[in-house]
Parts: C-alpha cells; sequence; structure tokens
C-alpha cells in the first residue's frame, strides 16, 4: 500500500516536473477534447508520434459523447478557452463557423492535399465555403447482417433491401428460443442517438421534420407511418428493452451474436468484423440502408472532426496537430501498426483508391452509403434545412432531444405513437416559435 | 449569560463563513435573476436584450413542466420513504447483539462511497440490462421474462438506485440514535406487558423523531438536485425528467440560457417550499 | 437485570444480519469480481460467480488509456483541500453558533442550508464566465474553492451539533479561571470536539470525492479528479463491462478502503445532534 502510494506521488510529481520542462521551449503542450470513440481512442495511443515529429506535446480530455457536446459547448460559448482542439461533428461545424467561433481550415499545407477530403465530408463541416473542421472519420449508416442467419432463413440480401423485405428477413430469423433478435435498432432518447435514427429513417418515408415555412410535420401520415412501422418491426424481432439501446448497447449484443440485422454507423463495419471483439466476426454481410420506393434511403452522413476555437494562442500547433492526425500519413501509420480494417475510414478519396483498403468487405459499401446521403437535399418533399439525420439549426439539439424522449415513451408502450407525436408536435413548434421562426 | 464582549466576537467568528456563502448565494443568483428576465440565446449572437416575463411564462406553460416537478416529488418522496422506513430496521437489527457486527456495519455503508455516477453505471448496464444484466439471468433462470427495468420500471428503478446510495447514510445515523435508547425503560415497558410493536411506537419511534428528521432534511437537500443517476440510465426519457434535468436540458441542450435560468429561479422557489414545509416539521425537534 | 439473551437469537440476528449486509455489498463486490473476468465472461449466462480465470488484462487497458495517477492525485487534493479550508473557515462560525447563540441563529442555519438547494445546472453559465474571468477554469484551486463552498453549510450544520453537545460549564469553569477565548478554543473546546471535527472531515471528504457536476464541467485536462476519469469510460466500444468494473473499481476503491478504516470515527461524530 505504502509503496503504492509512493509510486503514486512519484510518478505525479515527475510527470508535473516534465511538463514543466517542455513549457518552456518552442513546443507547446496542447489540450484536446475528444469522444471515446475506439478511433479516438486509437488516436491517444499513436500521440508519441505526432510529439516525435513537432516536438508539441497533447493533453487528452476524453469524455462520452453527451459529456463531451455539454462540455466543448459551454466553453465555446463563453469563449472559455479551455480546448486548443475540440472534437466535433457536423451538426455543431456550420453553426459554430457562422458565429465566427472557429478557425478557418482553408489554409492547411499544400502537402495535407485538402482536396482529397471526401466532398460529402468537406460539404458537410464548411460554412459559406470555408472548411471549419477536418474530418478524423467519416460515417454514413448502413444494413450489417448476419450471413450464416441470413441462409438459414432461406433468405438473400439485396444490396440495396426496401423495408419491406427488412422486416421479413428479420421476423424470419427471429429465434427466440436462442435470444436470437432479427433486428437491432437505436430507441434510445437523445437527438444523436435515436433521434437521429428515426429521423433518417423518416426520410425514407417521405417525412420531414419541417414544412419550407418551419411548421413542425409530426402531425402528418408519414411520421406516424414510420414511428407505426419501426415499433411493429421491433415488437416482432427486436431485442428487450431496445428503447434504452443505442449505438453501444447495439454493437455489444450483435458482437455477441444476437442480432441478426443491424442498422447503424458504418464505422461499426470494423468493430463487428474483429475477431478480438466479435464472436461473429465473419460471418456478416453489408448491404445499403433501406429505402421505401420513394427515392431517399435511410442512411445518414456524420463526420466526427477536429476544429480549433478561435482565439487559441497555439493556433499554429493546433494546426499541425489536424494535419497529422487527419492526414493520409496517420492512416498509414495505422495501418501499418493495427491492419488496413481499423484505418479512420470514410474521410479521405485517397483511402478508396488504395488497392490495400479495397479487399476489406466493408469498404465498398461504406463509400457507396457516405456518396449516396445528401445533407442538401436529404428528403422527399422540400424541407429548409440542410442535415439527414438533424437539422442543422441551433434548436435542433434541444429540440430533438425533447422529441426522441417522447418516440422512446411511445416505444416502451408508457403512451401512445399518436400521443407522442402530438406532443412532439406541440413542443416543436413551441420551440420554433420562441426561437423566432414563425 | 453571554457578555457584549463574546457577542461581538461570536459575530466577527461568523462572518467569514456567512459573507462566503452569501457571495456564494448572491453572485450566482443574481446573474442567473438576471439573465431569467433576457433573451439569451449563446448560438444565437449571446443575449438579445430585455424580455421580461417570457422565459417564466414559457418555462411554466411548456407540457413538460408540471410532469417534471411531479416526477421531481415522487423521486424525492419514494427514497426518503425507502431510507427511513429500512433504515430504522436496518438500525434495530444491527443494535442487536450478533457476531461479526463491524463487518456487517462496512457491508452495509459501502454504497455510500460509491460515486452516483459510477453506481448509475453499474445498475444500468451490469444489473438492469435487459439481456445481459444479472437480473436478467436471474429472472431467467427462474422462467420468468426479464424485465426490462428502466424503459417499464424507469421511476421505480432510479428510486432503487438513489435510496441504495442512501440508506447508508439514513441507517448510520439511526444507529448512532438506537444506540443511545435507554434499555432500562424498554425493559420496564416490557414488563408492563406492552408487545413489541407498542414498544415500537410507544418508546422507540418518539425517540427516533430528531434522527429521523435530521435524515430527511439532509437527504432531501442532495435528491432535489439528483442528476448523474437520471442523466446516465434514461437520458430523461420514461417519464423520468425531473426539475433539475429539465433544466439542464434548456441550458445545455437548448442552449437556451434565459429559458433554463428562469426555470432554475422556479427550481429555487420549488426547493424552499419543500424547506418550509420541512422546517415546520423539523423545527420542533431542531430547538436551535 | 440484564436481558439474557439466547444463543438462538443471537445466531438469527447474525443470520439475517449478514445477508442482509451482503445484498446491500452485493453490487461492489460483484462490480469488483467482473473487473477481473475477460469481457466474454462478464456477460456469460449462466453468471460465474468465483471461477473464471482471473486476469488484470482490464486494469492494464484502463491503466494505457488513461493517466489514473493524475485523476486521483486531484481527487485527493481537492476533497481533502476543500473539506480542510471548509473545516477551518467553518470552526469558528459553529462555535459562536453553539456557544453564542442568539435569536437569528437559527435562522443563519436554515439560510445556509438552503443556499445548497440552487440546482447547480441553473448557475453553470454564472460560474463558469466567473471562472474565465479569474482564470480559474481547469485549475485545482478554483475546484476546491468551489467545493468547500458546495459543503460548507454542511460542515456548519455537522459542527454545530455536535459542539451543542459539549457542556457549558466546563466553558464556564475555564472562563472564571481566567482563560482568554484564544485558550478557550485552543484548549478546552478543541480536544473535546474533535471527534465532531473528524467525523465531519471524514463525511465531507466523501461527498467532495463523489461531486460530479463542478469537477466535470470546470475542469480540462488538468484539474480533473476521478469523476472525469470515469466519464470518459460511461459507454466504450461494444462489449465493455469487465472494463467499465475495472474503471469503477479503480475510481472508488481509494474512498471505499479510507471509509472502511475510518468507519468508528466516522460514525462516533455523526450525530447531527440526534442524540441527545
Amino acid at each position: 500500500m505504502k509503496n503504492l502510494i509512493r509510486t503514486t506521488i512519484g510518478a505525479t510529481v515527475m510527470s508535473l516536473l516534465a511538463s514543466t520542462a517542455l513549457a518552456d521551449g518552442h513546443s507547446k503542450t496542447l489540450t484536446i477534447a475528444t469522444v471515446n470513440n475506439g478511433d479516438m481512442i486509437r488516436m491517444q495511443k499513436y500521440t508519441d508520434d505526432f510529439t516525435k515529429k513537432t516536438g508539441h506535446k497533447v493533453e487528452w480530455v476524453t469524455l462520452e459523447e453527451n459529456v463531451l457536446r455539454q462540455r466543448v459547448t459551454t466553453d465555446i460559448t463563453t469563449k472559455g478557452g479551455a480546448f486548443d482542439i475540440m472534437t466535433i461533428g457536423m451538426y455543431e461545424t456550420p453553426i459554430w463557423g457562422k458565429n465566427g467561433w472557429l478557425v478557418s481550415l482553408n489554409d492547411l499545407s499544400a502537402e495535407y492535399d485538402a482536396a482529397d477530403i471526401l466532398p460529402a465530408m468537406k460539404g458537410g463541416l464548411s460554412y459559406e465555403g470555408t472548411m471549419f473542421a477536418a474530418p478524423f472519420y467519416g460515417e454514413s449508416s448502413m444494413v450489417m447482417y448476419r450471413s450464416d442467419l441470413m441462409e438459414k432463413a432461406g433468405m438473400k440480401m439485396p444490396d440495396a433491401p426496401t423495408w419491406e423485405f427488412i422486416r421479413k428477413a428479420a421476423a424470419a430469423m427471429t429465434d427466440r428460443d436462442n435470444e436470437i433478435n432479427g433486428i437491432c435498432l437505436r430507441g434510445k432518447a437523445g437527438w444523436g442517438e435515436g433521434g437521429a435514427f428515426i429521423t433518417a429513417m423518416s426520410n425514407s418515408f417521405g417525412a420531414r421534420w419541417f414544412d419550407e415555412k418551419w411548421n413542425a410535420q409530426f402531425d402528418t401520415e408519414e411520421w406516424k407511418n414510420t414511428l407505426t412501422f419501426f415499433k411493429g418491426m421491433m415488437t416482432e424481432s427486436g431485442p428487450p428493452g431496445y428503447a434504452t439501446n443505442g449505438f453501444n448497447e447495439n454493437l455489444s449484443l450483435f458482437q455477441q451474436g444476437k442480432c441478426g440485422m443491424w442498422i447503424d454507423a458504418t464505422v461499426a463495419a470494423s468493430f463487428v468484423t474483429n475477431p478480438k471483439d466479435s464472436t461473429v466476426a465473419d460471418k456478416v454481410g453489408f448491404a445499403l440502408a433501406p429505402d421505401n420506393g420513394l427515392g431517399k434511403r435511410s442512411n445518414w452522413l456524420w463526420a466526427w472532426a477536429l476544429a480549433i476555437p478561435a482565439g487559441t494562442k497555439k493556433e499554429a500547433a493546433a494546426k499541425e496537430f489536424i494535419e497529422w492526425a487527419t492526414s493520409k500519413s496517420y492512416i498509414e501509420l495505422v495501418a501499418e501498426k493495427e491492419g488496413w480494417a481499423n484505418v479512420p475510414p470514410g474521410a479521405r478519396t485517397s483511402l478508396y483508391e488504395n488497392p490495400n483498403y479495397k479487399d476489406i468487405p466493408f469498404a465498398k459499401m461504406t463509400l457507396d452509403s457516405i456518396l449516396s446521403a445528401d445533407p442538401d437535399n436529404s428528403t422527399v418533399k422540400p424541407s429548409p434545412y440542410v442535415g439527414v439525420q438533424f437539422a442543422a439549426i441551433p434548436e435542433f439539439a434541444g429540440i430533438a432531444t425533447d422529441v426522441s424522449q417522447e418516440f422512446s415513451a411511445a416505444y416502451a408502450g408508457q403512451q401512445t405513437i399518436e400521443e407522442a407525436l402530438a406532443k412532439a408536435q406541440a413542443l416543436t413548434n413551441d420551440a420554433m416559435e420562441a426561437a423566432g421562426y414563425k | 449569560m453571554a457578555t457584549q464582549n463574546s457577542r461581538s466576537a461570536a459575530r466577527l467568528m461568523m462572518a467569514p463563513a456567512v459573507i462566503l456563502l452569501l457571495g456564494w448565494m448572491l453572485v450566482p443568483l443574481t446573474m442567473t435573476l438576471w439573465f431569467s428576465f433576457r433573451k439569451y440565446l449563446p448560438l444565437r449572437g449571446g443575449d438579445q436584450g430585455w424580455v421580461g416575463f417570457d422565459n417564466y411564462v414559457r418555462f411554466v406553460s411548456s407540457s413538460s413542466f408540471w410532469p417534471s416537478v411531479q416526477t421531481t416529488l415522487i423521486i424525492v418522496g419514494g427514497v426518503l420513504i425507502i431510507t427511513v422506513v429500512f433504515g430504522i430496521l436496518l438500525a434495530l437489527l444491527l443494535d442487536q447483539p450478533m457476531w461479526g457486527q463491524g463487518v456487517v456495519r462496512i457491508l452495509v455503508i459501502a454504497p455510500f462511497f460509491v460515486m452516483p455516477t459510477v453506481s448509475a453505471l453499474v445498475w444500468k448496464n451490469i444489473f438492469m440490462d435487459p439481456v445481459n444484466g444479472l437480473f436478467a439471468h436471474l429472472w431467467k433462470f427462474f422462467g420468468a421474462t426479464p424485465v426490462e427495468w428502466l424503459s417499464q420500471a424507469s421511476v421505480q428503478s432510479i428510486i432503487m438506485i438513489v435510496s441504495w446510495q442512501w440508506l447508508p447514510f439514513a441507517t448510520l445515523i439511526l444507529l448512532t440514535a438506537v444506540q443511545s435508547l435507554d434499555g432500562e425503560r424498554l425493559e420496564a415497558s416490557e414488563m408492563d406487558g406492552a408487545n413489541p410493536l407498542q414498544r415500537f411506537g410507544y418508546i422507540v419511534l418518539p425517540h427516533l423523531a430528531r434522527a429521523i428528521t435530521i435524515v430527511v432534511l439532509i437527504q432531501t437537500i442532495f435528491l432535489l438536485s439528483i442528476f448523474a443517476e437520471i442523466f446516465v440510465t434514461t437520458g430523461g426519457a420514461f417519464g423520468t425528467k425531473t426539475l433539475s434535468y429539465l433544466i439542464f436540458q434548456r441550458v445545455l441542450e437548448s442552449q437556451n440560457i434565459g429559458l433554463g435560468s428562469a426555470g432554475g429561479i422556479y427550481a429555487v422557489i420549488l426547493a424552499n417550499i419543500v424547506a418550509i414545509f420541512l422546517m415546520r416539521i423539523v423545527g420542533k425537534n431542531l430547538d436551535a | 437485570m440484564a436481558r439474557s439473551i439466547t444463543t438462538q437469537r443471537k445466531t438469527i440476528n447474525t443470520v439475517l444480519a449478514w445477508a442482509i449486509g451482503l445484498l446491500i455489498f452485493f453490487p461492489i463486490l460483484w462490480t469488483i469480481l467482473t473487473s477481473f473476468k475477460t469481457e466474454a465472461q462478464a456477460i456469460n449466462d449462466p453468471p460465474i460467480f468465483l471461477f473464471f480465470d482471473w486476469t488484470l488484462e482490464n486494469y492494464s487497458v484502463v491503466q494505457e488509456r488513461s493517466n489514473y495517477a493524475r485523476f486521483l492525485w486531484n481527487s485527493i487534493f481537492i476533497a481533502g483541500g476543500s473539506t480542510l479550508l471548509g473545516v477551518i473557515i467553518a470552526i469558528p462560525a459553529a462555535w459562536s453558533m453553539a456557544f453564542v447563540p442568539s435569536k437569528r441563529t437559527k435562522d443563519i442555519l436554515l439560510w445556509m442550508l438552503s443556499t445548497k438547494m440552487l440546482p447547480a445546472v441553473g448557475v453553470l453559465y454564472p460560474i463558469y464566465l466567473l471562472f474565465i474571468k479569474f482564470g480559474l477554469l481547469d485549475s485545482v484551486l478554483g475546484l476546491t474553492i468551489v467545493i468547500m463552498l458546495i459543503n460548507l453549510p454542511i460542515i456548519v450544520w455537522m459542527l454545530y451539533t455536535y459542539f451543542r453537545e459539549i457542556p457549558v460549564d466546563i466553558l464556564e469553569a475555564a472562563r472564571m479561571d481566567g482563560a482568554s477565548l484564544k485558550s478557550e478554543i485552543l484548549y478546552v473546546l478543541t480536544p473535546m470536539a474533535v471527534p465532531g471535527i473528524a467525523s465531519t472531515l471524514l463525511l465531507n471528504f466523501i461527498l467532495a470525492w463523489n461531486e460530479a457536476f463542478w469537477t466535470l464541467n470546470l475542469t480540462a485536462a488538468k484539474a480533473g479528479p476521478l469523476t472525469a476519469f470515469i466519464a470518459s469510460y460511461s459507454s466504450p466500444e461494444g462489449l465493455f463491462y469487465a472494463k467499465l468494473s475495472a474503471a469503477s473499481t479503480m475510481a472508488i476503491l481509494p474512498i471505499l478502503i479510507l471509509g472502511w478504516f475510518s468507519q468508528k470515527q466516522l460514525v462516533r461524530g455523526l450525530t447531527f445532534g440526534a442524540v441527545k
């Protein structure tokens, strides 16, 4: 015990000394806030490579997604300056960029090759032509399914399935006695969890959040159809307690072999095919997210990206970090150490042209999914907002969290779908009115 | 008996604590009051001027307001009842002679040392998960369908988690009180033919009144602002949105500081109503 | 007449108390056990109680991901510093309330407690802005002050109720002997108050250790304590029960051990004036 304490104190003192010693060179210490996703945690492991190349040190603040969001938003809106680099997404970037809170990343070095970034990603991370965040990885969503169970059910997954097919396949694959659920989907409250899924799904059912005059649209048939279909399918073939399942819960279920299908972020493909964590690694197939014959699929578009808050004193060093972390050479570094399946996907065109990466089973489907998502034109009927699974307006996060709470309560059977939609309609209109849209 | 001299000395000695707390209360409270009358939207250019009582009206007229007040009271009340009742029973049991009393006491107080975030995470995932949780395994073992705790019995689950955390505190304080119980009086009443229930009602309970008051008072203060247990487990869905969680959503998710601040003022008012209500009961027992 | 306790009754008490004690402790025990399992064993159906391949892998994964020592150190410093500072400020106040009570004493006490009822998130922005202004963001000092202020009412109150138990006669006798105010506090009062002060220190150390709103929202890389450490494990990727258990164990074990070793002191002073 005593030794442990001594070591602990010793280590702390040493690290304090070390950080003071370094502070007075040309090198800087960057404080970076990031989300606790697998790819980011991997990046932390390779920070030494960055320090070796530039001399700058890095301090990580790793937080769970919801906590990260509240933490960085508080800091940016109050100009707190606690972080030199923030990990943010496609929702925050254009809003913050518009407010002038982020440093423009249009002037990254030629060597960085900004033109190589996938146009969909670059577009979603820019405001009026200025890129304000560089994508670390990008994602869409797609169907991941168990090829063995599909075969057992006597069905064959098309490359571009419809919702009707998915529902039928889910019912056929479900085997309650062996704890196999035909389909696992997000039902958890939160705009980035179940809210994102149902919004993307509603696009394929012809629904939209707002009409051109910013009136809420939850009183429409399309929304009712979306929720009724979702709840019906999940009741038939979903896992118990799906109303509290988010990305992580479903990933865990799928890895244990308890899901026949899972429609979620394309980045999950590398987790479910990794034999170290997944019991079904060699039995996973991929397909595009389903549609309903209305011309829109139910896949979203998202990127976790690095941005520099305006006003930081370490702008130059921060840019060096972003160039390192989102570069082609970082991808090569990870590929060399951990294999091509584990590199951060979805950010660069060159990755998908790389012959080594083409052999990865989910590479093509990921790219196709990303390319088929169009944030500027995501709904069947015209809508006034940008974004697929969100509307890029400041009020959206708050409204969508409330709305998704109502939806989750409907999934759990605490209220009917009609009640949930009526409440969603009222609270959305109320919030939009308060924000001055009407 | 106190002299003039010692009175002024006393005032001087109280000064640091009083001034600090006054500052700690007044500065943020004044700022919150100020914000509550402004249209303050950080994501839309910040402070956009005076709006009178708009925020107050909007906060109360929102469909989430009354349910959230109700949820708050249910959770606080539920936890209080459970911790006080079980706390008394446990205190009476632990006061009895037995082997290994010290170890049992250690086991019983342990949950108090667990951070709310940790306890919420552990309960949600390792115990209440309807597929992989321990309860689900247990239910399946007995051939029952696992309960979907956090969606179907959400408020009850949260009350259970919070009660687990606060039961040790209640037990400890009540145990101290039980230990000071006059044994001879109990025996005398036993010889007078009072049955255990009567003895409990006429001697034990009155003796514990003061300790119960303390438990209720201290716990209420902490329970009114529980947050982590809800944030981690249900994210405010399934009717578990308390008033402080609603304010959290308005301030941090909707990024509407004005509205959230108005909510903060309501929460202060509610807390004070609860406090006055408590003081009425407590005041008698707390003869200061 | 001493009550004769039959062995039978003692046995029943023992069995009952142990059963309840173990039931209450079980979630913690299970978490600790799970932290030594592999991820697959952690979710095994039926659950494995003891006979699994004990592994330390989860701990090394957690340690590799974050600098545990720094979080632990911050926790110790913030909880310890804030409690100590609070007690130093509270002792004179509680003393004067207990021994020189006025009509307003009770009101002041209740008012102090009521300052704890302002919901933290409601004042997040004001406090955050003040912290920026005074350069306290992400500093151990800033957090120490805030946590001290949060717990100060409880500290004052606990000390007050304890001081009130001290018989006034002794103080009067000391005064008769010509003791000054200073020596009255130093030589007469303090020794008698030690148990109360000790348990106040302990209880508030625990409360400060477990505070998870301000410690999370006012820190970045430097001053984050164990609550920030645990926030990065809330929902890692894929199977995570074992790793979550390891991180949880690392976050609660120091305070659990402290609490167990000092439970006698904690209980002794924890009367809140409940015992007359």
